[in-house]
């Protein structure tokens, strides 16, 4: 085998990118658990990971800089490493949901969940396993597998829906718990928008297997709620 | 019926080249287009060269050469029995892999080659013109008549381009033309190609990637069948496409260093 250093260094960044994943995976889930439990150490410690996760994305980012200026890579390697750099990137933005939903924690204060926590949990769970799999799929090169994970995302954005109900129910009964409710829709949010990422991540490893760049996710209906 | 219109400035068809029994280059279908510039790549001993010069009909010096098939200059087939092969190299120009200036001075190894063509017009003027679209002028201006070998290897490059284009050929095929160069002179050749292209077609052989990454348009990909050992083109393309989505699987293992 011809180019064994480069295979080497290319495999290097993979296992970064994998290690990466893992980091921002158990990031959104401790987050969604320290505001389930109103856990404000750990939401603060969120905080440490995070300045952690974009370290990391900055030090892959530059391995693949590297590897482009000393190997000049061409054809699928060329488009592995700069879809490496874009997945860095889309994982770097997970983890500022999942600290978003730690600071939600924070700001909260001394309030209480204006309910106990059931289908958010759920959501980040479900995003976080989306996640581990579409990343999967993209070290393993499987266009098969990634282009059927987007789909999944039905069932985040139902999730959200479901939330977005529930929480209006509560401001309508009483007015007062809008600051409450809002918090928790903004939680949710964050889950929503990390889901929709995970489709980039799925893009991006059928646009490394075939050379085309395709969205996988059909538009939706603007006139639906979301 | 219309008359068809020639719209490349080379078109093989079915071609083969033979020396003696090998069939050194089978089945090559290609269209080269006008004021582009086409770059060959492939394994060494694939037959690149040997396309190339079949292109400006090189391959008459050896003995054992013949070619089976079309090879079509704006229509005309340049192996046709009265095509003089003099006129066709007048027409397609050569640039060799190793600077090959005359023994003469700068001057000269421009005028000299429009002379034998039978050049009548002023000939400082035309020196001087084919000094700059070479871009050499300004760095051999003042020492027209020092020998070319007083040059650097850059510069006596870019005088064998000089020289080539004195004699306003249509083609200029180029083999391996930067590799026994230094990088700067390599991009300064590589920069030349971009101006030259404006007026002449270029079809370039190099097993340097990157260069035909850089300065080509369209890539032909060639290797060996491997039971006959005879040199294909295998895959035709805009050259974005063959060095970030080649189709075919070994122009991918080529192109990403995989193997040749």
């Amino acid at each position: 085998m011809i180019r064994k250093t480069f295979e080497h260094e290319l495999q290097q960044v993979k296992d970064e990118i994998l290690v990466l994943g893992s980091m921002v995976e158990q990031a959104v889930l401790d987050a969604m658990e320290s505001l389930k439990k109103r856990d404000m150490k750990a939401s603060e410690k969120i905080y440490e990971q995070d300045r952690i996760i974009n370290e990391k994305r900055f030090a892959i980012e530059n391995e693949c800089m590297i590897l482009i200026a000393t190997q000049q890579p061409m054809a699928r390697d060329l488009r592995l490493l700069a879809s490496m750099l874009d997945v860095a990137s889309e994982l770097e933005r997970m983890g500022d949901y999942a600290k978003g939903v730690a600071t939600i924690n924070i700001r909260m204060g001394d309030q209480p969940l204006l309910k106990p926590l059931i289908d958010l949990p759920r959501m980040a769970t479900k995003a976080a396993d989306m996640l581990h799999r579409a990343l999967t799929a993209f070290i393993d090169g499987d266009a098969e597998a990634s282009r059927a994970i987007p789909a999944e995302d039905d069932e985040v954005d139902a999730l959200y829906e479901q939330i977005y109900r529930e929480l209006m129910t509560f401001v309508i009964a009483d007015p007062k718990t809008i600051e409450r409710a809002n918090y928790l829709l903004w939680a949710a949010h964050n889950m929503e928008r990390m889901a929709d990422r995970v489709t980039n991540i799925c893009e991006r490893t059928v646009f490394v297997v075939t050379g085309e760049i395709k969205e996988l996710q059909t538009t939706s209906n603007p006139h639906e709620m979301k | 019926m219309q008359p068809e219109i020639p719209q490349y400035a080379i078109e093989t068809r079915d071609l083969s080249i033979y020396y003696g029994p090998f069939e050194a280059v089978k089945n090559v279908d290609l269209k080269i287009e006008k004021q582009k510039i086409t770059a060959i790549i492939g394994p060494s001993g694939c037959g690149k060269s040997t396309l190339l010069r079949a292109f400006n009909r090189m391959n008459d010096f050896v003995p054992t050469s013949r070619v089976d098939g079309e090879i079509l200059m704006h229509g005309t087939n340049l192996y046709s029995k009265d095509i003089d092969p003099v006129e066709v190299r007048r027409k397609i120009g050569m640039v060799f892999q190793k600077p090959n200036p005359f023994p003469k001075s700068i001057y000269d190894n421009i005028a000299w080659g429009a002379r034998i063509n039978g050049f009548k017009g002023n000939m400082d003027e035309l020196v001087e013109q084919s000094l700059r679209n070479a871009a050499l002028w300004e760095e051999v201006k003042d020492k027209l008549k020092k020998s070319a070998y007083e040059l650097s290897g850059g510069q006596q490059q870019r005088l064998c381009i000089a020289r080539t284009i004195a004699i306003q050929p249509d083609i200029i095929l180029m083999d391996e033309p930067a590799s026994a160069l230094d990088p700067i002179s390599t991009l300064r050749i590589e920069e030349l190609m971009q101006e030259l292209k404006k007026n002449y077609t270029i079809i370039i052989v190099t097993h340097n990637m990157q260069q035909a990454a850089r300065v080509s348009d369209y890539t032909a990909m060639m290797m060996l069948y491997e039971d006959t050992r005879s040199g294909t083109v295998i895959e035709f393309d805009d050259t974005k496409k063959i060095f970030t989505r080649p189709s075919d699987k070994r122009t991918e293992d080529y192109v990403t260093g995989r193997f040749g």
